[in-house]
């Protein structure tokens, strides 16, 4: 059966996604209701703002469904989606889905002149599970994980700080990996549907 | 593409982020914490709506640092500014204050008549408007890293806007059928590099998002331009100019993200108050437009 990969599309880079699923060899569908929702395996969050992201959620009674097909399918957060993810966020404070034990600081580099793109060398896990070499990871006004649980296996950091972390279904990357050509990330979350 | 190196990827980068979302013009902190609660991807700090610019007349500046500050301390999501067309030393103090994105916008009355500001010159990434194909790419080539179309600001009537995505997506469409040696005269004509033009031909699209402004007023507005091939949209007095200034936010946002969905379409067009009070723009006089600021 083929996989019915989700993209959440209330908000932000959705597009650049899709295209990354597929050419990861799979295909995308934007899910913007509870009723799509429950017509896809798994699902991305994708990068964009978080409290735009958050307002629909609730407005639309998105919320909970979301946190339920958390507990029972995979999800894969991107920057702001990363955002929505975590236990803990900081600075502001605001609510999220608090599927994976990770606290979270938002706009942590600091402002658009802060964006910038690197080249990291991923923990052991992430090669031997994808292969290939450095990551290009490109960061907008990103967010740092400032805290990973113990049940959170960090795949990758970036200046110490995790910043492509999986906990059980999930996984969760503070750059964004559908902004380059490189799409193993996108393969290693294909790989947990 | 030599447009296309690391640091444009990385002001490309942010208005990825902005699609499918919507840019509310505020004038101070108040108004940005109502558009942030309200859903808005990104807020644009400015001394007066365009309405207002408008109805007063003047010369329309940059906004007072002080009051740019103000709104980017209180909001958590990105703060863009304008400054005038040409102006590049307005942009050098929105670079060094660290707003998120600068518009070089026809809404401020033009610094420069001939020529726009070297926008590859700066590290902060520029927006800035066009009303047609050629327009756009002059643009890009100067290091915009987002196009919006112009529409009419302060108008409160989408017709502009309507106008300008529809030309920009037929003139898009155009050079997708046309050979590669037909695409030189065609660079000429629009006059815009070939490089350029070559990539809107291969690739069915700008290199930058196309966001819709200039006129929004109602979801529905939004919806249209959404439809017409918009990305997102700004709006700018159609907001604060209203009766209830956060039910329309609120309401344009959703109708942004349901722009395909009629049914959401009707729940956000349900109990909003007045619009804005709107103008003909047909019986604007030439040197009443905005629009034609720029080239």
């Amino acid at each position: 059966m083929t996989l019915r990969v989700g993209v959440l599309a209330l908000q932000g880079d959705f597009d650049a996604h899709c295209r990354a699923v597929e050419r990861a060899g799979a295909a995308a569908r934007l899910v913007r209701t509870a009723a799509e929702l429950d017509a896809v395996d798994g699902l991305i969050l994708p990068g964009g703002e978080s409290t735009t992201m958050l307002t629909l959620l609730r407005e639309e009674r998105l919320f909970e469904p979301l946190r339920e097909f958390g507990r029972r399918r995979p999800i894969f957060g991107t920057c702001a989606g990363a955002i929505l993810l975590a236990r803990e966020v900081s600075h502001p404070q605001q609510e999220s889905l608090e599927l994976m034990d990770i606290a979270v600081e938002r706009n942590a580099y600091g402002r658009q002149l802060n964006s910038h793109v690197a080249r990291i060398q991923p923990e052991e896990e992430f090669l031997r599970r994808t292969g290939g070499g450095e990551l290009e990871t490109v960061f907008i006004r990103a967010p740092v994980i400032r805290r990973a649980g113990e049940a959170v296996k960090v795949l990758a950091r970036y200046r110490g700080d995790p910043v492509l972390v999986e906990q059980g279904l999930h996984l969760a990357a503070t750059f964004h990996p559908e902004l380059t050509e490189d799409n193993r990330v996108h393969r290693l979350f294909l790989a947990k549907l | 593409m030599r447009y296309l190196d690391e640091e444009f990827r990385v002001k490309v980068g942010l208005a990825e982020m902005l699609k499918g979302g919507v840019i509310m013009d505020v004038t101070n902190a108040e108004q940005a914490v109502i558009a942030e609660k309200a859903g808005a991807a990104a807020v644009m700090a400015l001394e007066r709506v365009p309405a207002d610019i408008r109805k007063e007349g003047g010369v329309a500046r940059m906004a007072p640092v002080r009051k740019i500050r103000e709104i980017m301390e209180a909001v958590s999501i990105p703060v863009m500014a304008k400054c005038r067309i040409g102006h590049f030393v307005e942009a050098r103090i929105l670079e060094a204050l660290e707003v998120d994105y600068i518009d070089e916008s026809e809404v401020l009355t033009p610094a420069d008549e001939e020529h726009h500001v070297d926008k590859r010159a700066f590290r902060v990434p520029f927006v800035c408007g066009a009303r047609n194909l050629g327009e756009a790419l002059r643009r890009i080539a100067e290091g915009a890293a987002m196009i919006r179309t112009k529409g009419e600001a302060g108008s409160g009537n989408v017709v502009e806007a309507v106008r300008h995505m529809r030309a920009i997506q037929r003139e898009i469409r155009q050079l997708t059928v046309l050979g590669k040696e037909e695409l030189a005269a065609e660079a000429k004509r629009l006059q815009a590099p070939l490089e350029l033009v070559e990539y809107v031909a291969e690739h069915g699209k700008l290199p930058v998002p196309n966001f819709s402004a200039g006129g929004i007023a109602t979801p529905a507005d939004a919806a249209l331009v959404m439809q017409l091939g918009a990305e997102a949209v700004f709006v700018g007095s159609g907001i604060f100019k209203s009766e209830d200034p956060e039910a329309r936010a609120r309401a344009i946002v959703k109708a942004v993200t349901y722009y395909n969905d009629p049914q959401k379409l009707l729940e956000a067009s349900e109990e909003l108050g007045m619009g804005m009070p709107g103008l003909d723009v047909s019986k604007l006089q030439e040197s009443e437009l905005l629009q034609t600021r720029g080239w």
